[in-house]
C-alpha cells in the first residue's frame, strides 16, 4: 500500500468523496419523501406551528395536536417540552411561535418582551402534600398555619401539639418531620411557594415565592419523581407534587382547610371550583396567582398553566392557525384533560380566554 | 509510513515536511485535529467568561465566599457548592482508591490466571452502568440501607461531628459512596494495566533478592508503577467531579455546609442540572454559567497539580533506575 502512485490514491479519495456524497443525497431524499412537506417553511397546504415550555401539561398538549391534526390535517404543531424557562426564552427570541409557561411572566419579564404577550390559561392543576406516615392513611387534617410551620422549621415533629390538635382520630408518631421540596425550578414549587406566601407573612418576607427559592429546611428531589422517591423512601417525610402524580403513585395526600374553612382534598372537582373562584381578579390581570382561593370548595393549592404569545402575530396564516387551535383547545379540548388527570377550566375563564383571543391581531388586522 | 521505511537520512535532510504531497495533507490534518481540542477548551472558557459576565460584575468575590442561592432576593454564593464537590469527591477516592487498588493488585499478582480476565470483564462492565440507573438504585437501595447504618454510626459514635445531625439517608456519605462504586471500574482498570506492565525482570530481580511476596509488591513493582497508578485515581477522580444525576438523587440538595457526613448537601454538577433549564431570570443563568466556569477552573486546576505529581513521580522514578 505505501507504494501506490499519487494518481491512483487521488482516484481513490475521489471515489470515497462520491461515494459519500451520493449517500448523502440518497437519505435526504428519503427523509423529503416521507413527509412530503419541508419542516420549516409554511405552504399554502400545511401549516407549520412550532411550541415550546412546560413539561408539566405536556401529556395533555400532546393528545391536543395529535388530535386537532387529525381533524385538520393541514395544520401541524410541534411541541418541545424544555421547561417553562426555556419556553419564554425561545418566545423571546422568536424561535417558536407560542410558548407555554406554568408560571406566568413576571413583570421584568413582560418589559423584556420585544412585544405584548398575551397569556391564555388552558388547564389548571393542582399541589397535593404528600405525605409518608406508616400506618396513617388519607385524610390527615392539615392547616395553613401548620404547613407554614412545617417548611420553615418551626414544627419538626408529628406528634407536635398543633398537628395533634387537627386529627383527633389519628395517632400520629413522635417522628421527625423531614421536608421534601423541588431542587429543581418547577412551576409547582411556584405555585406552592405562592400558596405559602399568600398564608404567611413570615415565608413571603423570608422565602419569598418564586420557581426556585432558598428552602429554610428539607430534602431536595429532582422533578416530581425526585420527590416521590424521597417520601416513599423516608418514613415521617411530607412534600408537595403534583395531584396526578399523587394519584398514579398511590401516595396519601392530606386535605387542607381552603379560605372559606372547609378541609378539602385535591381534586379534579376541587381545582375547577379554585380556579372559578378567581375568576374576579383575573378580569384584571389573567396572571394572578388563584392560590387560596375563596370558593367554599375550593382547594387552596391549585395553579394555571399559560400558553404565550405574541398579541401581534407577523405571519397571517400562522396566527390564524394558531387563533383557531387555541379556540378548539379552550373549548373541545377541554374534555381531554380530566381522563389525564388535569383539571378543566370552568366555564367564566373560557370566556376570559376567547376575549383574550379577539384581541390577537395579525400585522395590525384583526382575525376575520 | 513511506519516508520512514525508504530512508532515514532523507528524513532528517528534508526535515518534518517531507517531499511526499499526501504525507504532507496527513501531517497537517493530523496537527488540525489535534490542536481542535485545546482551541475548543479556550473556546469553552471564553464562552463561560463571557456569558457568565453579569455575574461576575453583580456578585463579585461574594460567589465564592457566600454559601447562598436565593434566586428570588437574587442572592448568589456557591461555597457551599464548592464545597460539597470537593467532599464527596474525596470521600469517593477515600473509599475507591483501598478497593480499586486491592482490586488491581489481586487480579495482576495474586489471582490464579484463569479467573483474571472473566472479574476484570465484570468490573470493566460497571463503567457501562449510566449513570441515572446508578441514581435509581442509589434511592431505592443504598439510602434505606445508609439510613440503618448512619442511625447506628450516630447512637454509637455521634460525638464525632462527622456523625451528628438527624439522618435521612439522603447525604453526603451516601453520595461519596455511590460515586466511589462509580469510580472503582477506571481505577481498577487502568492500575491493573499499569501493574501488568511492570517488567517481570524487576520482580525477579526482588525475588533474586530474597523477598516475599508482598516484599516485591511493595518495593520495586509499586514503585515503578506509581505514577501509572496515580494517573489512574486522577482519572477517577475527574470522573468524580464532574458526575452530575446519580449524585443529584441521593446528596438531598441543600445549599448549606455541613460538618456531618449525614447531612444533606449540594455539588456544582447538581446546581447545574437542576436549576438550569427554568432559570428564566438574566441574573440567575449568568450565576448558573459562572459557577460552570469555576466547576471548570477547579477541575483544570486538581488536573493540572495531578499532571505536576505524575510528572515528579516520573522523575523520580527515572533517576532510581538509573541510580
Amino acid at each position: 500500500m505505501i507504494h501506490r502512485s499519487l494518481s491512483s490514491r487521488l482516484v481513490s479519495i475521489g471515489a470515497y468523496l462520491a461515494f459519500l456524497l451520493a449517500a448523502g443525497l440518497l437519505l435526504s431524499s428519503c427523509r423529503n419523501s416521507n413527509n412530503g412537506a419541508t419542516p420549516i417553511a409554511s405552504t399554502a397546504a400545511t401549516v407549520n406551528l412550532s411550541g415550546a415550555g412546560a413539561t408539566f401539561p405536556y401529556p395533555l398538549y400532546s393528545k391536543w395536536f395529535d388530535t386537532y391534526n387529525q381533524a385538520h390535517s393541514d395544520i401541524r404543531i410541534n411541541y418541545q417540552s424544555i421547561g417553562s424557562g426555556g419556553g419564554i426564552k425561545q418566545l423571546m427570541a422568536g424561535t417558536v411561535d407560542f410558548g407555554a409557561s406554568d408560571a406566568p411572566l413576571s413583570n421584568d419579564e413582560v418589559k423584556q418582551m420585544p412585544a405584548k404577550v398575551v397569556h391564555l390559561p388552558m388547564v389548571a392543576g393542582a399541589v397535593a402534600l404528600a405525605y409518608n406516615l406508616p400506618g396513617v392513611e388519607n385524610d390527615l387534617h392539615l392547616t395553613p398555619e401548620v404547613i407554614a410551620g412545617m417548611f420553615l422549621g418551626t414544627i419538626t415533629k408529628w406528634n407536635d401539639q398543633q398537628i395533634t390538635a387537627l386529627n383527633p382520630k389519628i395517632k400520629l408518631p413522635a417522628t421527625n418531620v423531614t421536608i421534601a421540596h423541588r431542587s429543581d425550578g418547577s412551576g409547582t414549587s411556584y405555585i406552592f411557594t405562592n400558596y405559602l406566601a399568600a398564608i404567611s407573612s413570615e415565608w413571603k418576607t423570608k422565602v419569598g415565592a418564586g420557581k426556585s427559592v432558598n428552602w429554610p429546611v428539607g430534602i431536595g428531589g429532582k422533578g416530581n419523581e425526585g420527590v416521590a422517591g424521597v417520601l416513599k423512601q423516608t418514613p415521617g417525610s411530607i412534600g408537595y407534587v403534583e395531584l396526578a402524580y399523587a394519584t398514579q403513585n398511590k401516595l396519601t395526600y392530606a386535605s387542607i382547610r381552603n379560605k372559606a374553612g372547609q378541609f378539602v382534598a385535591p381534586s379534579i372537582p376541587s381545582t375547577t371550583a379554585a380556579a372559578a373562584s378567581a375568576v374576579e381578579p383575573m378580569k384584571k390581570d389573567v396572571r394572578v396567582s388563584i392560590v387560596n382561593s375563596a370558593g367554599k370548595d375550593a382547594y387552596p393549592i391549585a395553579g394555571f398553566t399559560y400558553i404565550l404569545l405574541y398579541q401581534d402575530q407577523k405571519d397571517a396564516t400562522k396566527g390564524q392557525a394558531l387563533a383557531t387551535f387555541l379556540t378548539w383547545a379552550i373549548h373541545e379540548g377541554q374534555q381531554y384533560a380530566e381522563p389525564l388527570m388535569y383539571a378543566p377550566l370552568p366555564s367564566a375563564v373560557v370566556t376570559l380566554d376567547e376575549q383574550a383571543l379577539k384581541t390577537i391581531t395579525l400585522n395590525g388586522k384583526p382575525i376575520p | 509510513m513511506a519516508s520512514i521505511a525508504r530512508s532515514p537520512r532523507s528524513l532528517s535532510r528534508q526535515g518534518i515536511w517531507g517531499s511526499n504531497f499526501i504525507d504532507r495533507i496527513f501531517r497537517s490534518s493530523t496537527l488540525l485535529l489535534a490542536l481542535s481540542i485545546p482551541v475548543l477548551m479556550i473556546a469553552l472558557l471564553v464562552i463561560l467568561s463571557v456569558m457568565s459576565a453579569p455575574s461576575i460584575h453583580y456578585s463579585g468575590w461574594r460567589f465564592l465566599t457566600a454559601s447562598i442561592w436565593d434566586a428570588v432576593h437574587s442572592h448568589y454564593g456557591i461555597l457551599f457548592a464548592i464545597y460539597g464537590t470537593l467532599v464527596s469527591s474525596l470521600l469517593a477516592l477515600l473509599f475507591a482508591i483501598p478497593i480499586s487498588l486491592g482490586a488491581a493488585i489481586c487480579l495482576s499478582e495474586l489471582a490464579p490466571r484463569w479467573l483474571r480476565n472473566p472479574v476484570s470483564f465484570l468490573i470493566e462492565l460497571l463503567a457501562a452502568v449510566p449513570s441515572i440507573v446508578y441514581g435509581l438504585w442509589g434511592i431505592f437501595v443504598l439510602v434505606p440501607f445508609l439510613r440503618v447504618v448512619e442511625t447506628w454510626l450516630g447512637e454509637r459514635l455521634g460525638y464525632i461531628p462527622l456523625f451528628q445531625g438527624s439522618v435521612t439517608g439522603y447525604g453526603m456519605l451516601t453520595a461519596g459512596m455511590i460515586l466511589a462504586i462509580m469510580i472503582l471500574p477506571y481505577i481498577t482498570s487502568v492500575s491493573r494495566e499499569v501493574l501488568t506492565a511492570v517488567p517481570s525482570e524487576q520482580r525477579e530481580a526482588a525475588y533474586a533478592l530474597g523477598a516475599t511476596r508482598w516484599e516485591a509488591l511493595r518495593g520495586p513493582v509499586l514503585r515503578y508503577a506509581r505514577s501509572g497508578i496515580m494517573g489512574a485515581i486522577i482519572l477517577g477522580l475527574g470522573r468524580a467531579l464532574g458526575e452530575t444525576m446519580a449524585v443529584t438523587m441521593v446528596i438531598g440538595n441543600r445549599a448549606e455546609i455541613s460538618s456531618s457526613l449525614f447531612s444533606p448537601g449540594y455539588t456544582l454538577p447538581s446546581l447545574l442540572a437542576n436549576e438550569f433549564v427554568e432559570a428564566s431570570d438574566h441574573l440567575q443563568t449568568a450565576s448558573l454559567v459562572e459557577a460552570a466556569l469555576i466547576l471548570v477552573v477547579i477541575t483544570l486546576i486538581i488536573n493540572s497539580i495531578a499532571r505536576l505529581m505524575i510528572w515528579k513521580a516520573v522523575k523520580a522514578g527515572q533517576t532510581e533506575a538509573r541510580a
